[in-house]
C-alpha cells in the first residue's frame, strides 16, 4: 500500500490516492485534500464531509449520493453544485474514505 | 517496503479532460423490474460526469406518465428466473398467472429494492434530473396513448420523434432496455 506525504505527515493511501486509514484523517488534512482537487471548502461543504465521516463510522461504508440525499438531507443537485462532476468520489476523497461501493 | 513518493498521490477526477462522453438510454419497458436498470445506469453515469439522456418509449412511457408512474408492477409470469426469497425454490410457471401472484411479487420486489436504499421510480427520476440528467418522451408513444406534455412529468424536456432523438444523440453511446 503506498504512503504519501501531505502536511508533512505520512498518509496511507490506495493506488489512486484515497486514504485507507480512517484515523489518519482530521479536518486540517481534509482541507488539504480539498485543495489538491481544487475544491474551495465552505461550511456547507464541511457539513457534508462531517456527515460522510459519521455515517462511515456507523455503517462501515462510504455513503453514495443517494444516501447523502436520503439520510444526509442534501439533494443530489446540490451535491453536484458543491462537488462538480463526480460528487460521490470527491466527497469520499476529501473525507478520507474509500470510494463508495454502492450502485445507487 | 511500502512505496514512498514526494509528490502527493492524488486521484485524477478528470476535471481537466473534456471527454465529451455522452450516454443515451432508451427505456422501452414498463415492468417494475425492467424500469430499474436504465435508471441505475443513468444515475451511475451522471455520477461519473457523463452527459446522460433517457428516452422513454412504448411501455417505458409508464415511468414518466403521471397517472401510471407510481403503479408499476412486477409479474413472475414468463420469468423463469423468479425464485422464492427462501430456499431458492423456483416459482412454477403454472402458478405464476394465479390471481394475487402479481401483487405479492410486486410487493416483495419493492421491499427488496427499498431495503437496499434504492428509491421508487418517480423519486429516482427526481434524483436523476437533479444530477443533470435529461428526460425525453417518444412522439409515437405519446400519440398512441393520446398523451400531451401535461400528462407527463413536468421535467420531461420534450416529446420528440425518433429522428430528433437520433440527431440529438450524435456521438453518444446507446443502450436499449
Amino acid at each position: 500500500m503506498p504512503v504519501t506525504t501531505l502536511l508533512d505527515r505520512e498518509i496511507h493511501v490506495d493506488d489512486e490516492g484515497f486514504l485507507t486509514v480512517y484515523d489518519e484523517w482530521d479536518e486540517a488534512l481534509g482541507a488539504e485534500l480539498a485543495k489538491q482537487i481544487g475544491i474551495e471548502m465552505t461550511d456547507e461543504h464541511w457539513s457534508l464531509i462531517r456527515f460522510l465521516r459519521e455515517d462511515f463510522k456507523e455503517k462501515g461504508e462510504t455513503a453514495t449520493t443517494r444516501r447523502v440525499q436520503a439520510a444526509g438531507g442534501v439533494p443530489a443537485k446540490r451535491q453536484f453544485e458543491l462537488f462538480p462532476k463526480k460528487p460521490a468520489k470527491k466527497m469520499a476523497y476529501i473525507a478520507g474514505l474509500p470510494k463508495p461501493h454502492g450502485c445507487v | 517496503m511500502p512505496a514512498k513518493n514526494n509528490a502527493p498521490i492524488v486521484p485524477n477526477f478528470g476535471d481537466d479532460e473534456e471527454t465529451g462522453r455522452k450516454l443515451a438510454i432508451i427505456c422501452s419497458k414498463g415492468n417494475l423490474d425492467m424500469a430499474y436498470p436504465g435508471l441505475i445506469l443513468a444515475n451511475a453515469a451522471l455520477g461519473e460526469g457523463v452527459e446522460t439522456h433517457l428516452f422513454f418509449t412504448f411501455w417505458g412511457f409508464d415511468m414518466i406518465a403521471k397517472k401510471r408512474m407510481n403503479d408499476l408492477k412486477f409479474s413472475p409470469t414468463g420469468n423463469t428466473a423468479m425464485h422464492m426469497p427462501i430456499g431458492d425454490v423456483r416459482v412454477p410457471q403454472a402458478l405464476a398467472p394465479m390471481p394475487g401472484m402479481q401483487a405479492v411479487a410486486t410487493k416483495m420486489l419493492k421491499k427488496q429494492i427499498a431495503d437496499l436504499g434504492v428509491p421508487e421510480i418517480p423519486d429516482f427520476l427526481d434524483q436523476i434530473v437533479g444530477a443533470g440528467g435529461h428526460l425525453w418522451a417518444c412522439r409515437m408513444s405519446a400519440d398512441m396513448n393520446k398523451y400531451t406534455e401535461t400528462d407527463l412529468r413536468d421535467d420531461v424536456e420534450g416529446i420528440i420523434s425518433a429522428s430528433d432523438f437520433i440527431e440529438m444523440t450524435d456521438g453518444a453511446q446507446l443502450l436499449f432496455i
